[in-house]
């Protein structure tokens, strides 16, 4: 972004606080633009200038461009990024994560593998992290298997796909049958680019240019991709995946990102994509192929890949995937805390329990789901630690029994009248503030086990 | 009455009202149209690229370099060490292109106990013979998964488990000396009350090897700590908890009141396991790091990350997820060995260079990859080109 100021953006913006965007005056409005929480267009007012929504638009563009693929519930953006650190701002757009599959595979196994790619998902602070993408690879054989390939696996799948192939017959194939679903085309390359360009032109679609290992040339696809008048960029400067190579990978893909956000150098601000799935090019003993895979995969997460290329659908790489992922682009700004209060797990009566833990997002969901999963009906009380886990939090003193108290007092919960066995349960981590806790609340004190999954067969046990 | 217009003034009267085509329009008469020349550039250029050439500069906010720190002495040194490591002396993100590496930017201290501890099973397979005896164990690591270090961890001496004596701890630390000859980690059990005085006795008996004591932190008397490192020539580890000033006033309080020399720091801003607060790690030890780059000169330390609490996540134990609407999530053993070496990643891309480690699998693979970025594996050369049909899958 060009500008960084509310004071900054407010100079563009009416200044008459209608508050039809939603916000009390134009101010705030400038300052949700600037952490980038609300778009121009929630101001209608700009929008009848349109000059000036057009300069303020451009002024507030992101530095790496935004691109779209695919359509519908499962459309990703990729790209959009303003800053070098995520503590700066925030990553924008977590890394699409696209899963491979080839065009020689058995009817069977191709569906049973799209299957795997689109459904997969895992519980995480309350919502489901999945994947984003199939990119559907040629080996080769022929365009017609490609094409049929594609039918398929558009048949079977929402998930937005990537055609992959060097050949332009191929990526046509591909289109003909995918082309109303946004597809990436991988990729442009220097003996390509004529055909392939056409083919972008032709069926509006985003494409990845590839050079191996050479920026130099990769930055002239993109200059004359650009001057043909095809925006919708994903730079692939090669993933190499050992040795000095990917160590001059690496090194590219930092290049890249500090030439679009601290240079501003535009002809190269574009989405980059790693391919992690070259692992499989030096071997292919699974196991340790898909912790070198992984790893990539980790690296690339971190520094800069807005888009990524994978072959493993194990598990192991997957959650380590999503997660890394995750771990990235959440908001360093909102802290990861629930409000502190009591919550009610199921239909709990009088003679259910009552079980603590801290406020930490991650925390107060994992033991949700616990309870839930487990139906187990209780009260569940998040005390305000500060966003912080329970163990830490009993260490840094966050997690007290005053703090406790405070909880339910503030939320109205009287243990006399809400319970008929006046008995409060602990986590197994903060077991040293059971005497504490005795001596401020008032009640029988319980401690519970370590972990939130034990609570079913701790309950059997302990709770009648 | 009528006005004339031109065809631009059409164009932009169109334009105004949002039309972007006419149908069923002629126009009568001669258009004069005027072409914009980039335009003819591009229909001679279409079919031939526009070469460029790519280039970006270097940091030159990155004034100060991180200091460098030295942990183990050899005989030259008035130790017993077979090798001493040194860490820190960057002058950019690590592995970054912007100044020469000067040391290992990764070096793994693999934990030893000196008592049985529950562990995840994964781990536990490793250890399970040699868990009666920290001095087999840390033979073990350092044989037989070629740890760079270790990191001896006293938690008998923890109130709640066998509440050892601070001499009998020593003890221990005395004979794992004479196990292994890698540098040492001495870890207290971190009960702050009694740490101060089990930490002191350890590095009594240790005098002279230059181990890196763990830990002065503000809830404990790190002026002990702080003394008794000095006194017998140690490193001290800097503690805090996630908290980036908080870590800038203990830095400063060990240099200015404790006396203890900058090339003799290394500071733990806690980290977490991936998917348990890594991302508030991460950007915790990221800040540090930069701040220490950018000339803060009570942040420009070498940094360790305790990466084997990613054995914590349920995700790296459990046989698997306690939730029915998950995904299968594998097996545990792959899944375990990849949340540690991730969370690993993370913090040595953080800023992170010393690592206490526990499964030899993720520890090997943390190494490979950072000796990788950092240019000293050279592999045989990859060929990408048509990579898309030539994977051996
Ligand atoms: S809609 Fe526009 S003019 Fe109205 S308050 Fe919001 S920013 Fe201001």
């Amino acid at each position: 972004m060009k500008l960084n100021s509310p004071l900054q953006v407010y100079k563009y913006l009416p200044k008459i606080n209608c508050g039809k965007c939603g916000e009390k005056t134009c101010m705030a409005f400038a300052s949700r633009l600037v952490d980038r929480s609300k778009k121009i267009e929630d101001c209608q007012i700009l929008l009848q200038d349109k000059e000036k929504f057009l300069q303020l638009a451009e002024l507030l563009a992101p530095e790496i461009r935004e691109i779209t693929a695919g359509v519908g519930d499962r459309k990703v953006r990729i790209g959009g990024d303003d800053v070098l650190h995520r503590h700066q701002l925030t990553f924008f757009n977590p890394t699409v994560l696209a899963y491979d599959v080839w065009d020689t595979m058995e009817e069977v196994a191709l569906i049973e593998r799209v299957k795997k790619i689109s459904e997969f998902k895992k519980f995480y602070v309350g919502h489901y992290l999945k994947l984003d993408m199939i990119a559907v690879r040629s080996t080769g054989e022929s365009a017609a298997k490609f094409k049929s390939c594609v039918e398929k696996v558009t048949e079977v799948s929402t998930l937005p796909v990537m055609l992959c192939s060097f050949d332009p017959t191929v990526l046509k194939a591909g289109l003909e049958v995918c082309a109303d679903k946004k597809p990436v085309l991988y990729a442009a390359t220097k003996d390509n680019w004529e055909q392939v360009s056409k083919l972008a032109l032709e069926y509006h679609v985003p494409v990845v240019l590839f050079s191996e290992g050479d920026l130099d040339s990769l930055k002239t696809l993109a200059v004359s991709f650009n001057r043909l008048g095809i925006n919708d960029i994903i730079l692939d400067p090669g993933t190499y995946p050992e040795g000095a190579q990917l160590k001059s990978t690496f090194e590219n893909f930092i290049k890249l990102r500090r030439a679009g956000i601290k240079e501003s150098q535009k002809e190269i601000a574009y989405p980059i994509m790693a391919a992690p799935i070259t692992a499989w090019m030096i071997d292919n003993d699974p196991t340790p192929t898909s912790y070198l895979e992984a790893a990539l995969a980790s690296i690339f997460m971190i520094k800069y890949a807005d888009i990524m290329l994978l072959h493993s659908i194990e598990p192991h790489a997957l959650l380590s995937e999503v997660y890394m992922r995750e771990t990235m682009y959440t908001d360093p700004r909102t802290p990861l805390k629930v409000d502190s209060g009591v919550y009610k797990i199921g239909n709990p009566t009088k003679d259910s329990p009552v079980i603590t833990t801290s406020n930490f997002a991650l925390t107060y969901y994992t033991v949700e789901s616990d309870l839930s999963s487990g139906r187990i009906d209780c009260y569940l009380a998040s005390v305000n630690t500060d966003g912080i886990g329970v163990e830490a939090a009993v260490a840094g003193r966050q997690f007290t029994a005053a703090k406790i108290k405070e909880t339910f007092d503030e939320a109205g919960f009287d243990f006399k009248e809400k319970t008929s066995h006046n008995t409060i349960i602990l986590p197994g981590l903060a077991a040293r503030l059971q005497g504490d806790l005795e001596d401020v609340m008032g009640i029988k004190v319980l401690i519970g086990p370590v972990d939130s999954n034990q609570i079913p067969g701790w309950m059997d046990k302990n709770w009648l | 009455m009528s006005k004339e217009l031109t065809l631009a003034e059409v164009i932009e009267l169109l334009n105004n009202v949002e039309v972007e085509a006419l149908e069923g329009v002629t126009f009568e008469g001669d258009i004069e149209i005027e072409i914009d020349e980039s335009v003819m550039n591009f229909r001679e250029e279409a079919n031939k690229l526009i070469e460029s050439r790519f280039a970006v500069g270097t940091v030159n906010e990155w004034t100060t370099a991180i200091e460098e720190v030295t942990i183990g002495a050899t005989p030259a040194n008035g130790g017993s060490r077979g090798h001493a490591v040194t860490v820190g002396g960057e002058k950019a993100l690590p592995y970054y292109f912007d100044s020469e590496m000067k040391n290992p930017t990764c070096v793994v201290a693999i934990d030893v106990f000196d008592m049985p501890i529950q562990l995840a099973k994964s781990v536990r397979t490793s250890y399970e013979d040699v868990m009666e005896s920290p001095s087999d164990w840390a033979k073990k690591v350092v044989s037989e998964y070629h740890a760079d270090m270790i990191a001896l961890h006293l938690i008998s001496t923890d109130p709640k488990r066998k509440d050892a004596s601070a001499s009998e701890a020593s003890k221990t630390v005395e004979d794992v000396l004479q196990a292994v000859d890698v540098p040492i980690i001495i870890s207290g059990s971190g009960t702050h009350k009694k740490d101060p005085e089990v930490l002191e006795k350890a590095a009594e008996v240790s005098e002279g090897e230059r181990c890196l004591i763990a830990s002065a932190n503000p809830d404990n008397d790190y002026e002990r700590v702080a003394a008794a490192a000095n006194k017998y020539g140690h490193v001290l580890l800097s503690w805090t908890q996630l908290e980036i000033n908080a870590q800038k006033e203990l830095n400063r309080k060990l240099i200015k009141h404790c006396g203890v020399s900058r090339d003799r720091i290394v500071m733990d801003p806690t980290t977490a396991a991936l998917g348990y607060g890594l991302d508030y790690a991460y950007s915790n030890v990221e800040r540090i790091r930069l701040a220490g780059l950018t000339g803060d000169k009570e942040l420009n330390f070498p940094t360790l990350s305790v990466s084997s609490n990613a054995w914590n996540a349920r995700e790296a134990w459990m046989i698997s997820s306690p939730l029915k609407e998950d995904s299968n999530w594998g097996e545990r053993e792959h899944r375990g060995l990849i949340w540690e070496a991730a969370t690993g990643f993370a913090l040595a891309l953080a800023g992170c260079e010393l690592f206490m480690m526990m499964h030899p699998g993720s520890a090997q693979l943390l190494k490979k990859i950072t000796r990788m970025l950092g240019g000293s594996i050279n592999e045989e050369k990859t060929d990408l080109s048509n990579w898309i049909t030539k994977l051996i899958i």
